[in-house]
């Protein structure tokens, strides 16, 4: 059986003469964040997939009418929400790693980085205010397409 | 090494289906119309199958990265490292076989 060559989980780096750098612990909570972001996201994101796809109906069952009578809970709006940012962080950070991983040169880097970056605050702002700004019954919609509570 | 490769492979396709599935479903803003008009080009048997795939990306990663959790943490962690990525592989397959037949069944038909 082949051992990891003794693996040491990242310490913050102690003060004196042995500390090479100057840029404090942000990659130390990094490390802590993807694995308690992780734990929160698996159940998370399994319920998601047992109540979308595998409860009711399942996947064929997804239309406006599903989405509707979901947020029109608060316990999925702050569900959804938790699932959005951890995910988008998680997801983010670890994109981040793997392009500082493959990336060599200074620009490459710079630039897939800024990319990164930038899909994170779009994806992040215009779901968070989607979930937030959503109507259920929008005016002049026809009704069929509307979940059933609307007509009430 | 291989479940190092796996797990940042299925990370980064996860990654970008997070990234295509909240623009999707930003379109509830938009209106019902264009919601159910996008959401219906995927019902088809191509999607249903990378629904699947996706599934398996994402429940690998999961039972993987709790695998990876207790190599941290758990002090025996290092040591059973290699057995603990077959009880993920098991994990895995219990998964699957509890999903694969209910989702195919929505997408292929049947009741």
């Amino acid at each position: 059986m082949t051992l990891v060559a003794d693996p040491k989980a990242p310490r913050p780096p102690k003060g004196g003469p042995g500390r090479r750098t100057t840029r404090g612990n942000t990659e130390l909570y990094g490390w802590v964040f993807m694995r308690a972001s992780g734990v929160l996201l698996l159940v998370l994101i399994f319920g998601h997939l047992f109540v979308n796809l595998v409860a009711g109906e399942g996947v064929k069952a997804i239309d406006f009418g599903f989405v509707a009578g979901k947020w029109a809970s608060p316990f999925w709006q702050v569900w959804d929400l938790l699932m959005l940012w951890l995910a988008m962080i998680h997801g983010t950070n670890g994109v981040r790693t793997i392009i500082n991983d493959y990336a060599e040169r200074d620009t490459t880097r710079l630039v897939l980085k800024g990319l990164l970056y930038l899909a994170f605050a779009v994806v992040v702002i215009l779901g968070t205010l989607v979930i937030f700004t959503f109507d259920p019954c929008p005016s002049g919609s026809p009704a069929d397409l509307l979940p059933s509570f609307c007509t009430a | 090494m291989w479940s190092w490769v796996a797990h940042r492979v299925t990370g980064v396709l996860i990654f970008f289906f997070l990234l295509v599935h909240v623009l999707d479903t930003a379109l509830v803003r938009v209106s019902p119309e264009a919601y159910n008009d996008v959401i219906g080009t995927y019902k088809n048997p191509i999607m249903g199958l990378g629904e699947a795939g996706l599934v398996a990306a994402i429940v690998f990663h999961a039972f993987n990265g709790l695998r990876i959790i207790l190599v941290d943490f758990w002090a025996k962690g290092p040591k059973y490292q290699k057995v603990m990525l077959w009880v993920v592989v098991g994990l895995f397959v219990v998964t699957m076989a509890g999903f694969l037949p209910r989702h195919l069944m929505h997408v292929f038909g049947g009741e």
